[in-house]
């Protein structure tokens, strides 16, 4: 990215005296992922541009523990949790945003009952709220008439009940939204989740991802949404599985208010 | 002699009714033998809860073909037993349709023609899932784990329904002072003339032997529903009560890990401090669950409310991409194991004898533990707020916790969360080097 994008952690606010209005919690796959990364950078630019105040923890953040929750590891899980939540709780967080749906019902869910309070909103939802409050505002018509699918985060959608954020941000692109036949609370998961991220599938006859990338290829896209860092992946290795990297980009939705 | 019918109708009916009663004090005793789990809080949501998922069949309508025809059958089955009623007074007192003695002609005419009705429009709904399952051959009724008495349940308990509703309109149409009445044989006057040939004594036999089969045939259908899938029609009012209220994402945090977590973040505790006077002798805590009595109550009433509709299963990513897990097998196999267990007690006077078997391995295999991906489709999927997810995961904890079970690539990735707080291999110094990259 050319321009220059203002990340503050918690800790040069602390020695300012100050505290943001919210803290970007970015995650494991937003800090090391190279797809991921692209993600984090654009929801960095819009909080820029809406001049959020914002800051992160940095090398302070530690991965959530949900992974290694669901993998059944509940006291890697629950380390990992106390050790977030003190970090957290020194610096009186009390609102944070993120843009990993995994993240965001772990902390927003789990960590409530080892002590970590806080109002936890997801980047869609966020976005969301800065275009209604008029602090973003979208110009040019970048998506107009583009033929855009949403796939629902599992984490966000079934687990937590939010499917219209996302889609009330995309149609202020004035993009063509047009839904999978399974969608909603009905969405077939993408293949990443419960650990199965970072394991080989067990036998079957064929990949998760490539059959969710076919329910996505029946509404005829231009582009593949998506709300999740690990969605994300597994959409983009289905579409390269169909071969329609060239027709077909599998893009978050910071990305897409990002480039407006 | 006039007594003999009312006393063997009494004898049948105390035989019957206890018999089943026997049952659901064993079904309870069960489901006891799993974890304690709060769920007095928040009754007005519960009570909700069952009023609109399981009264109101809210969740049933989402699959708009099965889900009507399924609502037929349910409210049929409610509203002609108002007649069970009547059946039991005559029975007991040797009175013949007392409805019709104590309530206006009129009235009485239009509950039977109801009745009547809903016979007809569940033998119709009753034959279209026979069809369903046995003809048109859909696709979640053919799993592995529907083979053999699974099927034969699903089909016996439509046989049920034929007999005990045909038996219910002959009962009708027999009944000479009943068609005489012209009163509510809304449908009965059309099969009456079947029987028109017949002597006046031949008819009252048939009608008599109707009324009969017609009971006893009830009778013998609730008795059979503890050893059925159609236990739901009981359950599912409860297991939608006691259902979870928490977001799907919500998973417990094990309390016996977070003592524990505690203890180690503490930097006053002594590691060598022998255990608190009096708890030396008690078992350490068990991580997750290898067995039924491990899972809680709430999940050992859940496999038993299971009716082996599927839903779940064919929504499931992992089965619908041909990997061995199917969440309504997990559900079969936690209730199959538990009647083991509780047969096991049975037969050893009350007490559990280790039979060398378990949920896991014995029933469920690590592979299909393992296929998981934690989505919540099935939880969303059940009609009746079965969660099997809340099952996978207990033994996901056991065999991570308990025996170092993961795959090899998981065991690769925690261990990079404990030294490095991320799940690869990258310094956690270099977590916001993506900012100047």
């Amino acid at each position: 990215m050319s321009e220059q994008l203002k990340v503050p952690t918690m800790a040069e606010y602390m020695a300012e005296g100050k505290q943001p209005e919210i803290l970007f919690w970015v995650g494991s796959a937003g800090s090391y992922d190279d797809r991921a990364k692209k993600i984090t950078k654009a929801f960095v630019k819009i909080l820029n541009k809406a001049n959020v105040d914002f800051a992160v923890l940095g090398t302070e953040e530690s991965n959530t523990g949900d992974v290694a929750k669901r993998a059944g590891n509940e006291f890697l899980f629950q380390m990992q949790a106390v050790m977030n939540i003190e970090v957290l709780n020194a610096y009186e967080v009390k609102r944070i945003v993120t843009c990993d749906p995994h993240s965001f019902n772990c902390i927003k869910n789990e960590y409530p009952n080892l002590g970590g309070n806080y109002d936890v909103v997801h980047h869609t939802q966020y976005i969301k709220e800065l275009i209604s409050s008029g602090r973003l505002t979208l110009e040019g018509n970048t998506y107009k008439g583009k033929r855009i699918t949403f796939h629902d985060p599992c984490y966000l959608g079934r687990a937590n009940s939010e499917y219209e954020a996302p889609r009330d941000v995309l149609k202020k692109t004035n993009a063509n939204l047009v839904e999978m036949k399974r969608s909603k609370n009905t969405a077939l998961c993408c293949g990443a989740g419960g650990a199965q991220m970072f394991k080989e599938p067990e036998k079957g006859d064929r990949d998760i991802n490539v059959l969710r990338t076919e329910d996505a290829l029946e509404t005829k896209p231009d582009i593949i949404a998506t709300g999740c860092p690990y969605c994300n992946t597994m959409m983009t290795d289905g579409i390269k599985a169909k071969e329609k990297e060239n027709e077909i980009s599998v893009m978050d939705i910071a990305e897409l208010i990002a480039n407006t | 002699m006039d007594y003999v019918p009312n006393i063997l109708f009494a004898a049948i009916l105390v035989l019957g009714v206890g018999y089943f009663v026997r049952n659901i004090k064993k079904l309870i005793r069960n489901i006891k033998l799993g974890q304690k789990i709060d769920v007095s809080d928040n009754k007005s949501e519960r009570w909700k809860n069952m009023a609109r998922i399981a009264l109101g069949q809210s969740k049933m309508v989402r699959r708009p073909v099965s889900g009507f025809l399924h609502v037929i059958v349910y409210i049929g089955f409610i509203i002609i037993n108002i007649e069970v009623l009547e059946i039991i007074i005559d029975g007991l007192f040797g009175t013949h349709r007392i409805g019709l003695k104590v309530l206006p002609e009129s009235v009485y005419g239009f509950l039977i023609g109801s009745f009547e009705i809903l016979a007809v429009l569940v033998l119709v709904s009753v034959i279209v899932f026979w069809l369903r399952r046995n003809v048109i051959k859909i696709k979640r009724f053919l799993s592995s784990e529907m083979k053999g008495w699974p099927k034969n349940d699903g089909n016996i308990i439509l046989y049920f329904e034929v007999v005990l509703m045909c038996l219910f309109l002959v009962m009708n149409a027999t009944d000479t002072s009943f068609q005489t009445a012209n009163e509510g044989n809304i449908i009965s006057q059309f099969i009456a003339p079947w029987f028109e040939s017949m002597s006046a004594e031949t008819l009252h036999t048939v009608e008599r032997t109707a009324w009969w089969l017609h009971i006893v045939g009830i009778l013998i259908f609730l008795n059979y529903l503890y050893f059925s899938k159609h236990l739901h029609i009981l359950l599912a009012f409860p297991n939608t009560y006691f259902g979870s209220l928490d977001p799907k994402g919500k998973v417990n945090n094990l309390e016996a890990v977070t003592a524990e977590v505690k203890l180690m973040m503490d930097p006053n505790a002594d590691p060598f401090a022998a255990a608190p006077e009096g708890t030396e002798d008690e078992e350490p805590a068990k991580f997750g669950a290898s067995d039924v009595m491990d899972l809680n109550q709430i999940q050992l009433l859940n496999a038993y409310t299971c009716t082996e509709c599927g839903r779940c299963t064919s929504a499931c990513p992992a089965n619908l991409t041909g990997k061995k897990l199917s969440p309504r097998k997990i559900m079969m196999d936690t209730r199959d194991r538990l009647e083991e267990v509780g047969k096991n007690i049975d037969a050893n006077n009350g007490e559990f004898k280790d039979d060398g078997k378990q949920l896991l391995g014995d029933y469920i295999t690590n592979e299909e533990l393992w296929a998981c991906t934690t989505c919540n489709a099935c939880v969303e999927e059940c009609p009746v707020s079965i969660n099997p997810l809340s099952i996978i995961l207990e033994m996901r904890r056991y065999l991570v916790m308990e025996q170092s079970a993961a795959p090899m690539e998981l065991n690769n990735m925690m261990t990079n969360i404990e030294n490095n707080g991320a799940p690869w291999p990258y310094n956690q110094m270099d977590r916001l080097n993506w900012k100047d990259e």
